[in-house]
């Protein structure tokens, strides 16, 4: 059975939010939309947007890490949005995973947000009903597009390749490789929620210097008359004692 | 979670009817096996259509909660997962019970206590429903507790039966001490067991927390940026807003207006005779159930408000 | 949603073109929907984003639809104050006569009074071609409040830059040290590289006094304290020399540091290379190549690169003729020799033990994990190679340095460690980007004094250039400025990029003079392009005695309603980058890659939104109806239809075959880079996803400053004149002749006013050194203790994207980032308003408390903060209430020392000092409003725009009825 995913990787994010507009671009005139913006020229703007990045400090100068933080909806295998909803308008897809929600079955009760502990449904203000990412599912099936192309956008925007697309029951998909090798983990485990989007953790990269790499034969600085041989004639032991 | 006042009214309003109706019930029960004096025979169909519209009334509130009303009859779909979904079949199918009920009484058919026992067993259908919608939701967990469906039944029954006590003594009809300490009784338990989930939900240590939420493994961590600034559904629905001495005044407000006030009011009246008094006690639970709904909202602290915490 | 897949898209066009939401340029493609843009996406086929794009690339959307355009030409209202915003909007026609009679006097009388100065910085071809063509020295793009520094100090060391003219080979290098980088330059190839590099396990260092951006993903993070970057460049570099770390087979070969240098204090030529008395075989008649080396191994003098021989890097020698000299690497050593860890740890706040580490690091993967190409090539001195080499250490750097008033001497700094780590134009290291590297230092001159003035004649010189000494200075007899911003004089002799910081104060003071008419093209001078924007909005509406403003006239171009618009006198509505053609030329900053010269253009996919015209067409109108040679035949009719006819049939000079489009040149396009015009090279550019990148053979794409194969391509494909090699300045041979004559003395017979002698003495030094920022010499840093700087985030560039529905909910007002033990210390906790206070002037702004700040540093997000009602945005609008300009407390002029003012810049360059302000923080009291200080009346919304603010939007392409 497939489930497509998002995987994220932290650790190469540099919170430029191209996810976040990507998104909203594609899905205001996409069959998710319309993604409607308030006060979009006034005091505090606010609008609907599928996925947003946010950022956090962890640790004390001057060990500080900055971390963004893309977070839309994960796609749970066993989304808790789904069960509540009264209506159906919440639904699971069985084919791949998607958790999307019908606009024409929605009544705007908003329980399925309530029952999202991730917080990434919004309710429309103007169409009234939950919206959500839908993995842009008018794009990657859309056969009129190239193979390459047949993906979410915020995947196809992202300047850094941090967000990356597919099967994560595929063991062979590049998700899972992902998952496995890069050690990527779920967001509120304790929920049980089973997300099928992942995240990868920040990798660091150190460097060993052992003290012999700073002595080399070869330092430039022989050939040019620093750290020079002692001469000949330069006094020794052997001036000195005979044992 | 921002309270949301349709969802105050409809829970309180639900549950007073609930209670009122329970009452009724008992009441019958006992007529019946001789321990109460029978009220007047307009007693029982006027009190059913009082259910009915306490019932109504909630259900109208409920309206205003949703997005779009006019599909609202699509709600019953999902029954065998949603507990909101059954709270939408249960509840009709106890109003049109109590109906009958009231319309039975009405016309002095028998069988009544008949369909009293079917409207006094949807009638905790539908306390299960209403408390499960929330009480099932297991990441919320000051609502994740088997508290939340005592206090919805505890808290309805005590108001119904003040409302009850209170009906009686303005009509004046028999039994008013009896009701009177029964809702006391009731009102005595709502405390304790409403003290209790206090007590449980102030101690409860949060599951989540910023660590699980982002999967980083650091004893500090704190959010700078939640991605916008102007607000969104998810800090407009889930955040209340009020400063916590607002929600410990509330807290107060609630403890003295649903529960201290109306014992005080109940026992008074009892003493002076006073339907006036019952009638205040109602009206005062009423208003205290509604600040206990509205923190029993406003308390439940949502895990998605972890990632909704700063701008810049 | 539901049933997603019964109504696939319907999508009706997609159309190719070039982003501008900044900079950057990638490639875009654009779906259109019934005419309205859809979709907006990253061209996989582009070389440049390669299919990515940007936050703000994504939301082009919303700049195109933008309430905020303006569609009319305005003129402001009879009587109407400037600043006011009072319009009323005039036709194309007026707009034109109004310009050509005003400019046409000018023209015939005294030209400079005139000034074209424009925010962008990538059309300076046609726009420095305009000016020079009006005859007017007083051009420049933003360049010197931008990063000129950085341009400066590294072509004047290494031939080549950063960003658009070079950058680091992140597919090759191990270690990537990056130092002060606006995460603008160079944006989304700068974020596909890094994740590629880290994907492969580089390692990336980040210094920065803030943790944002860029820097959040580095696996090391130095925090530093701003300006002190040249402290530690040195202090790095001291410890690479005196650890041998440096590649001295590199240095050898392919710098000067082998180049003698007459050290006898008593000789007139001390401190100048010293040269053969032999012809040189160069064909560079101001490069001759005869400077002398030591060899080694023979123990003599002989002419630089003789064969067999080896060039001493340490010592001190005798010439035959008794003349004392050493090589420039012996007096590099010398002067790192005070720049210990220790001392530079007190300067940066960097402890000494990580700094030797750091160039450890640096110097032990430069050494130890070589690259070996095997790619043969030969170099200008005729010897072979069998393979390229490289040292896989690259840095990257912009505005952190660069806007410092020491920024020059602190990227020259960057630039010889870079080049003592041997990574300059190599695997793994720097690499230019073509037309990069030019002559050090490039060949256009800027003209060399009032002469080349005249009335109703082009400039005698390009307006902007490249000093080689001070002959090339543009200044008059006795020594003051030609320029109204007084590049290129003794104040600021390197000045590039013009100065565009201080037109206005000087124009308003009438020092040098007073000018006429002011034009400017795309730069919000009145707000956040400006220093000091109370009082520079006060001079743009200043008169004089007469009641004549001060700036006679003011002519603004811009697409949407900023701040500056209000103060026009004359408005003339720009299209956006989706309504005009566009070219990333050649002539200009291209968008090349390491692997060769790319060129693009933009072609329009909308129509121009009401009268809107695009700035290139004003500029050739006006050009034709005033008669510039270059625009007319010579009979005086008109040679160009409109911009496109221009760029494809323009050549720089008859026959030359060098246009502004370097691809599908030749009459069916069968030429690249040379070639006669070609009337299909827009189809053509517009068939191939709007760009052309011609491949350079491998042997030509790396070593390039020495490579001869590279150099006759470059000859025969025009880019160069010359074919000498570009020999990397440890010593700057031009510094030493601007010292030389402060010092009296020298080829050049010009001399400096004695009140600048000991200024040019102490900068120009021929070696890169540290000072502290001037601003910060001038502070009592005792009142001021702590540095103030900006940012840029990644979703808003610059001013430019207030107007846009969806990233302004991203950045809509800003705070000032506190480090949590200052913020502490100063008894201000998260969301207090504080003042922000530094001697020029202060602003009142919310605390956001940080621990990804430097203790000794507060930041913000650069323009954030706007005036009310302006971008068409309500007065109550987070940006005016909340959001705050740190450009308050910001001064375009130091405090003024013995009754002179001088400008708040680099010395060398004249780069505005942007980052050298030091500030103090107090709590803001109770009783205050909670909004920004200083606040500006608010903009009525300007004639064309849309009055009707909307409350809400539901933005459905092609479907103007669902919202």
């Amino acid at each position: 059975m497939t489930q497509l995913a998002l995987v994220i990787d932290l650790n190469v994010c540099v919170g430029c939010h191209a996810c976040v507009t990507s998104c909203k671009e594609w899905n205001t005139s996409g069959e998710a939309g319309y993604m409607s913006d308030d006060n979009p020229y006034d005091r505090d703007p606010t609008g609907n947007f599928f996925n947003r990045v946010q950022t956090f400090e962890v640790g004390e100068f001057p060990n500080t890490q900055t971390v963004h933080f893309p977070k839309s909806c994960l796609h749970c295998e066993d989304p808790p949005c789904v069960p509540v909803c009264p209506t159906g308008a919440s639904y699971k897809r069985p084919e791949d995973g998607i958790v999307l929600v019908d606009y024409d079955k929605c009544i705007g009760c908003k329980y399925c947000a309530w029952a999202c502990p991730y917080g990434v449904r919004e309710l429309d203000e103007h169409q009234k009903v939950m919206k959500k990412c839908t993995l842009c599912v008018d794009r990657i099936y859309d056969a009129k597009l190239p193979e390459s192309e047949r993906k979410p956008a915020c995947v196809l925007a992202c300047p850094t390749s941090a967000r990356l697309y597919g099967d994560i029951h595929d063991e062979e998909s590049v998700v899972s490789k992902a998952i496995r090798e890069a050690a990527g983990y779920a967001l509120m485990p304790e929920w049980g929620t089973q997300p099928a989007n992942h995240y990868l953790p920040r990798r660091k990269t150190e460097m060993r210097i052992h003290e012999d790499e700073l002595e080399r034969a070869d330092n430039p600085l022989k050939i040019d008359g620093r750290l020079p041989k002692p001469g000949v004639r330069d006094p020794s032991l052997d001036d000195v004692t005979s044992w | 979670m921002n309270p949301a006042f349709s969802v105050i009214f409809l829970t309180t309003l639900l549950g007073t009817g609930q209670g009122l109706f329970l009452a009724l019930f008992v009441i019958e029960a006992r007529v019946a096996a001789g321990l109460l004096e029978a009220p007047s025979p307009v007693f029982y169909p006027m009190g059913a259509a009082i259910v009915v519209l306490l019932l109504g009334a909630g259900l109208l509130a409920s309206f205003f909660h949703l997005g779009h009303p006019e599909r609202a009859w699509r709600t019953a779909a999902m029954w065998r997962t949603s507990w909101l979904s059954r709270e939408v079949i249960a509840l009709p199918a106890f109003m049109a019970v109590v109906a009958a009920w009231g319309w039975a009484h009405w016309q002095d058919w028998p069988g009544t206590l008949l369909i009293g026992v079917a409207g006094a067993a949807l009638c905790l259908v539908l306390f299960l429903c209403t408390a499960m919608i929330y009480a099932c939701i297991k990441f919320l967990q000051e609502w994740a507790t088997p508290l939340t469906l005592v206090n919805f039944v505890l808290l309805g029954c005590a108001s119904g039966v003040t409302l009850t006590a209170a009906l009686a003594a303005l009509r004046r009809e028999p039994n008013v001490p009896e009701l009177t300490a029964w809702a006391i009784a009731l009102i005595v338990a709502g405390l304790v067991a409403r003290l209790a989930s206090l007590w449980r939900n102030a101690r409860l240590k949060p599951r989540s927390n910023l660590q699980t939420a982002i999967g980083i493994k650091h004893s500090r961590i704190v959010q700078k940026a939640q991605g916008f600034m102007g607000g969104s559904f998810n800090t407009r629905e889930f955040f209340h807003g009020r400063a916590p001495g607002t929600l410990r005044l509330v807290k107060w407000l609630f403890i003295a207006g649903a529960f201290l006030l109306p014992i005080a009011l109940l026992a008074a009246g009892m003493a002076a005779d006073s339907a006036a008094l019952l009638a205040a006690a109602f009206a005062v639970q009423y208003a205290g159930l509604v600040a206990e709904r509205w923190f029993f909202f406003a308390q439940a602290n949502h895990p998605q408000n972890l990632y909704y915490q700063a701008v810049s | 949603m539901n049933a997603p897949l019964e109504s696939p898209p319907a999508v009706t066009e997609t159309r190719n073109t070039t982003c501008y939401m900044c900079a950057c340029r990638c490639g875009i493609r654009v779906h259109l929907k019934n005419g309205e843009v859809r979709y907006i996406e990253g061209n996989p086929e582009h070389p440049l984003n390669k299919g990515v794009i940007c936050a703000k690339g994504a939301s082009g959307i919303m700049k195109q639809y933008s309430p905020a355009r303006l569609t009319q030409p305005l003129r402001r209202k009879a009587g109407s104050e400037r600043g006011a915003g009072e319009f009323e909007p005039i036709s194309w026609d007026e707009a034109f006569s109004v310009m050509e009679e005003r400019l046409r006097k000018i023209r015939s009388t005294d030209p400079k009074k005139f000034a074209l100065f424009t925010g962008r910085d990538q059309m300076q071809a046609l726009t420095g071609m305009f000016a020079r063509q009006f005859g007017t020295p007083n051009y420049a793009a933003h360049g010197g409040f931008c990063s000129v520094n950085m341009a400066a100090g590294m072509i004047y060391t290494i031939g080549g830059s950063f960003w658009e003219f070079g950058g680091p080979d992140l597919d090759r290098a191990r270690l990537f040290v990056m130092i002060g980088t606006a995460e603008d330059h160079h944006s989304n190839p700068l974020k596909i590289a890094l994740s590629k590099f880290k994907r492969r396990g580089g390692r990336f260092i980040s210094v920065n006094p803030v943790r944002t951006g860029y820097s959040a993903i580095a696996d090391e993070w130095v925090p530093i304290r701003p300006g002190t970057d040249g402290a530690l460049l040195l202090a790095l570099t001291h410890e690479i020399l005196n650890t041998g770390l440096y590649d001295r087979a590199f240095l050898a070969r392919y710098s000067n540091a082998g180049y003698l240098v007459n050290v006898d204090l008593a000789s007139a030529e001390h401190g100048t290379t010293v040269c053969s008395g032999e012809t040189s075989k160069s064909d560079n008649p101001e490069h001759r190549h005869n400077q002398l080396w030591w060899d080694r191994l023979s123990g003599r003098a002989v002419p630089n690169h003789t064969p067999g021989a080896d060039p001493a890097l340490l010592g001190e020698y005798k010439l035959a003729d008794g003349t004392p000299v050493k090589p420039a690497f012996q007096l590099l050593l010398e002067r790192v020799k005070e720049y210990t860890p220790e001392w530079a740890e007190g300067v940066t706040g960097i402890p000494a033990k990580r700094i030797r580490r750091l160039a450890h690091e640096m110097g032990i993967t430069a050494r130890d994990q070589r690259i070996e190409l095997p790619i043969a090539w030969t170099d200008s001195w005729g010897k072979e190679h069998d393979t390229v080499t490289g040292n896989p250490v690259a840095f990257h750097a912009m505005r952190g340095l660069a806007a410092h008033s020491n920024g020059f001497q602190t990227v020259r700094a960057l630039a010889v460690l870079m080049s003592v780590l041997g990574t300059i134009d190599r695997p793994g290291g720097f690499r230019h980007k073509a037309p990069f590297p030019r002559a050090i230092p490039p060949m256009a001159k800027p003209p060399k004094g009032p002469e080349a003035v005249q009335p109703d004649t082009p400039l005698a010189g390009l307006a902007l250039g490249w000093p080689a000494g001070p002959d090339d200075l543009c200044i008059d007899a006795d020594g003051g400025p030609v320029r109204i911003d007084k590049a290129f004089s003794w104040e600021y002799p390197l000045a590039v990029h013009g100065m565009m910081h201080n037109v206005i104060t000087n124009a308003w003071r009438g020092d040098p003079y007073r000018i006429d008419t002011l034009m400017i093209f795309m730069a919000n001078m009145a707000w956040n392009s400006t220093m000091n924007t109370v009082e520079v909005r006060r001079m743009l509406n200043d008169r004089d005695e007469q009641g004549e403003y001060k700036i006679p006239f003011l002519i603004v171009c811009d697409a949407f309603q900023s701040e500056m618009t209000a103060f026009a006198d004359l408005v003339l509505p720009d299209t956006t980058y989706l309504e005009r053609h566009d070219v990333m030329s050649m002539l200009d900053r291209p968008i090349s890659e390491f692997d060769g010269p790319v060129d693009s253009v933009r072609i329009p996919v909308l129509p121009p939104k009401g009268e809107c015209k695009p700035f290139q067409e004003v500029l050739i109108e006006l050009g034709t109806r005033l008669k510039f040679p270059a625009f007319v035949h010579q009979d005086g009719t008109r040679k160009y239809r409109d911009y496109p006819d221009f760029i494809v049939n323009f050549e720089t000079e008859p026959g030359s075959g060098i246009g502004f489009l370097a691809g599908w040149r030749g009459r069916g396009g069968e030429k690249a880079m040379v070639g006669e015009p070609n009337p299909r090279q827009w189809e053509m550019y517009e068939k191939n996803n709007c760009v052309f990148h011609h491949e350079l053979p491998r042997s030509y794409q790396y070593m390039r400053n020495w490579n001869q194969g590279y150099h006759e391509w470059a000859q025969r494909t025009r880019v160069r004149r010359y074919t000498d090699p570009i020999v990397i300045q440890i010593y700057s041979e031009v510094l030493q002749k601007f010292r030389m004559a402060a010092e009296g003395r020298g080829p050049s017979k010009r001399r400096p006013p004695e009140h600048l002698r000991q200024r040019l003495m102490t900068y120009c030094d021929p070696l890169p050194f540290y000072y502290a920022p001037l601003e910060v010499q001038a502070t009592d840093t005792a009142q001021y203790p702590l540095a103030a700087i900006t940012q840029r985030p990644m979703a808003m560039y610059h001013s430019w994207d207030s107007q846009n529905a969806w990233l302004r909910q991203i950045h809509t007002h800003n705070y000032l980032f506190i480090n949590e033990k200052t913020a502490t210390s100063l008894g201000i906790a998260d969301d207090d308003w504080i003042w922000v206070e530094s001697m020029h002037g202060k602003v009142r702004c919310m605390c956001r408390v940080s621990e990804a700040v430097e203790p000794g540093t507060v930041w913000t997000w650069n323009a954030i903060g706007k005036a009310q009602g302006a971008w068409h945005l309500a007065p109550d609008a987070n940006e005016a209430q909340r959001g705050f300009l740190l450009n308050h407390v910001i001064a375009e002029e130091l405090p003024a020392a013995e009754g002179r003012r001088m400008s708040n810049s680099d010395p060398v360059t004249g780069q505005a000092g942007w980052y050298d302000v030091r500030v103090r923080i107090r709590k803001a009291g109770a009783d205050e409003p909670a909004e920004t200080s200083p606040q500006f009346a608010p903009l009525p919304a300007a004639p064309g725009t849309n009055a009707v603010r909307r409350l809400w939007l539901a933005f459905v392409a092609g479907e103007k009825d669902k919202r």
